[in-house]
């Protein structure tokens, strides 16, 4: 599946670097460790922006292609930022035989954005996973960590209006 | 001493719907109403029955409680813990008969149920090092340890016959031998818990909920085939999981049964988590291997094989989360106890998940051998809404459908296969005559076009060539000469792509065209959905003779595609409806059909 690669200007802080470095120190004596390297990065700045892949390359002494090719690889490393909200649809067997399909396409007509895509006031990003394992509560969405079941496209609106005020 | 446990599930699918909350109210409530001394509460990982969650049971009544909510937990603990009534209305109702309340090993979801794998789900405190020895926890590794060779451990294991239970079923014994001997300065461990199956989670609720069973396991592995150190690789998705593994590793080495000179007999193991980043093709074997060396996870050509050159270049045994669970017991209990249950190629038991069109979803783990119908319609308590069963569907995208025809097969690794299925990791959705075969067949390929690495190219490109013919089908534009090029096309795949992932990714298209062919030629021929779910080839229409004429239906379509004078029966303009379905929602009369 091809990443959506933000355009946005990277607005990463001093901060957010020292904690990348350090990140970094306590890894690169294990090159196995990228990938360890690379998700807590990504918990630092919410994706994986180039500037951050270039000071990961340097750090652990790998060329950068290699970095942007296990970005590119694992679905879980994003390229482009997360909304304040991030809402996550499931679309795994069980969710989509009980109607995840309409929900999520209810959210992209209601929040005018697809799959992978924030919202222009980086409020709420939309995307579709695979089973989160909650398959009894099916068809299930979270909201960053809030998990919502037993849903149905209707339920949508009353989703959206609770992180709207 | 306390005088009643509360046991809560902590389990992802609990979890979910709030189970932690609960705790906090619990503990909370108990401790006002000074019952913190008698009172203690577990939480424990999944009980299986995820449907009615959250769960909690109360011992020593062994009262189960299921779908309790915040607002109840003053009730169960001034009614219940305080007073000792029982709070009747919050009961799981199979395990209410009258005035007595059943066991709920005698419920219909758990009496066929044999727990050998999940035996300490639901039971113990995963994040207590303790509760899992007093359950004979690491006797096992001990018994390794002291008594056996390692010729002995592996001589058990395969007499018992287990086998892998992440969907190959190679014989985990034989696994482990044709590694022992490889001589190398290093050879590895590797747990695969990088459960990809959408809607399979034992592996997860195994890590949850008995965390210590999979350390243990891997000690022993280690020690079988001479390696000294374990990677357990666990999807990022399952935090719970990894933070509870965490907790397992760190007790272990506390207490000195990971480590140097485990139990004074020389031999040394430790181990670590890699998380995994969101890619299916990682829980195939040497993908996972590349995975966790740092690389994108790929697959390798085989020879060789991973048990000579595996990973980091060295001898590696990889097992299944599963796999691993029954090890422990095998080795306490013997290969002949394990032998004595299943059928005579499939030994022991298995670990479903159900999930789909059924009434108890949940995790469950019965002999291998026992037939589909009941796992349906007894442990799964049939389908609701009264609707026909059509189909269940095993081994993810990797499987097949099994038709409502062979509901009496027994289940097992041979049969499955016989019948164009696959074990896989244990996923069973179910599926009611609403589904539509050609669509569940395209979901599936959307899976694995998506999943697909790239590396070789009949699976990069040939998963996609048939998701676009499906998708023509389920358009209505295909043809006959579309359905046999499908099948010439699933063929070459599966002969010619490098890894599982590619090899089996045909399977639901072959197996929907084996059991379902009539509907493949229902969508091209009569360019009808008999499910009624392809919406290219619905229309909507009104019965004339059960139209009231009440207007509703005119007022919820959003493209007002519906004209009527009140009283009269209505009609739907079909090329302006967008067959979204709303009005079938609003029709009190049942006047309105997709056809």
């Amino acid at each position: 599946m091809q990443k959506k690669i933000s355009t946005l200007p990277f607005r990463g802080t001093a901060e957010q670097e020292q904690q990348l470095r350090e990140i970094i120190d306590a890894n690169k004596q294990d090159p196995s460790r990228l990938m360890a390297v690379m998700q807590q990065a990504q918990d630092v700045y919410g994706y994986l922006p180039m500037e951050v892949q270039q000071m990961i390359a340097d750090g652990m002494g790998v060329p950068l292609e290699k970095v942007y090719g296990v970005a590119t690889f694992y679905a879980q490393f994003a390229l482009s930022p997360k909304g304040v909200y991030n809402i996550s649809v499931c679309l795994g067997t069980a969710c989509y035989v009980k109607g995840s399909g309409d929900v999520f396409n209810r959210l992209s007509e209601l929040l005018g954005i697809g799959a992978d895509e924030c919202t222009e006031d980086g409020k709420f990003s939309l995307t579709a996973c695979r089973c989160i394992g909650a398959c009894g509560l099916a068809p299930v969405l979270t909201v960053n960590d809030e998990v919502y079941g037993r849903l149905t496209a209707d339920d949508v609106d009353g989703i959206l209006a609770k992180y709207n005020n | 001493m306390y005088r009643s446990h509360v046991l809560v599930c902590g389990g992802t699918g609990c979890t979910s719907s709030n189970s932690q909350q609960i705790i906090e109210a619990l503990e909370k409530e108990i401790g006002e109403q000074g019952l913190s001394e008698e009172i203690k509460v577990v939480r424990t990982g999944c009980f299986g029955l995820c449907a009615l969650g959250p769960i909690m049971i109360v011992y020593p009544e062994g009262c189960f409680y299921s779908r309790v909510k915040v607002e109840d937990i003053p009730e169960i603990v001034s009614e219940h813990l305080l007073k000792g009534r029982i709070v009747t209305r919050l009961l799981y109702d199979e395990t209410v008969e009258q005035d007595s309340i059943k066991s709920l090993n005698e419920t219909a979801f758990y009496k066929k149920q044999v727990r050998v794998a999940l035996r300490n789900c639901g039971v113990i405190n995963p994040e207590e090092i303790d509760e899992y020895i007093a359950m004979d926890g690491y006797q096992a590794l001990a018994k390794c340890l002291t008594e056996y060779t390692p010729e002995q451990v592996i001589q058990i294991v395969t007499d018992s016959g287990l086998r892998g239970r992440g969907g190959g079923g190679f014989p985990t014994g034989r696994k482990w031998s044709l590694c022992a001997p490889v001589k190398a300065p290093q050879k590895y461990v590797v747990c695969n818990a990088d459960e990809g199956d959408p809607g399979a989670f034992m592996d997860r609720s195994v890590l949850e909920g008995d965390p210590h069973c999979i350390v243990e396991a891997m000690a022993i592995a280690g020690y079988a085939i001479g390696a000294t150190k374990g990677f357990v690789y666990v999807r990022a998705e399952y935090p719970i999981a990894v933070k509870r593994l965490q907790i397992a590793i760190d007790e272990a080495r506390e207490y000195g049964l990971l480590g140097k000179n485990i139990f004074n007999s020389g031999f040394d193991f430790d181990m670590e988590i890699r998380l995994g980043a969101g890619a299916f093709v990682c829980g195939e074997e040497t993908a996972l291997m590349t995975s966790i060396e740092g690389n994108r996870g790929e697959p390798r050509p085989r020879p060789p094989y991973p048990a000579v050159k595996g990973l980091f270049q060295s001898p590696t045994v990889e097992n299944n989360v599963e796999t691993f669970a029954n090890i422990p017991q095998i080795i306490l209990r013997g290969a002949d106890w394990f032998a004595s249950m299943g059928t005579e190629k499939s030994k022991g038991t298995k670990v479903f998940a159900l999930g789909g069109k059924i009434k108890h979803t949940g995790l469950v783990e019965i002999p291998m051998g026992t037939t589909l119908r009941e796992i349906v319609e007894e442990i799964g308590g049939g389908i609701p809404g009264g609707k026909k069963f059509k189909a269940a569907q095993t081994g993810g995208p990797s499987g097949g459908c099994i038709p409502a025809s062979l509901i009496d097969t027994k289940i097992d690794y041979d049969n499955l296969i016989a019948m164009g299925c696959m074990m896989g990791s244990g996923g069973l959705i179910v599926m009611d005559e609403d589904t539509c075969m050609v669509d569940i067949a395209k979901f599936f390929l959307e899976f694995t076009v998506d999943e697909s690495c790239g590396k070789c190219t009949p699976c990069r490109v040939g998963t996609k060539r048939l998701l676009e013919k499906l998708d023509k089908i389920t358009k209505g534009n295909g043809t006959l000469e579309d359905i046999d090029e499908l099948e010439e096309l699933c063929e070459y795949i599966k002969a010619n792509s490098l890894c599982g992932l590619g090899q089996t990714a045909p399977n639901p298209v072959l197996s929907t065209l084996r059991f379902f062919r009539d509907e493949y030629i229902a969508h091209v021929v009569d360019k009808k959905c008999p499910a009624g779910v392809c919406k290219s080839l619905l229309h909507y229409e009104v019965i004339p003779e059960k139209c009231k004429g009440c207007t509703a239906c005119a007022r919820v379509c959003p493209t007002g595609a519906i004209s009527g004078v009140v009283k009269q029966p209505h009609s739907i303009d079909v090329n302006a409806c967008i067959k979204c379905g709303a009005c079938i929602e609003k029709c009190r009369f049942g006047a309105i059909v997709k056809k």
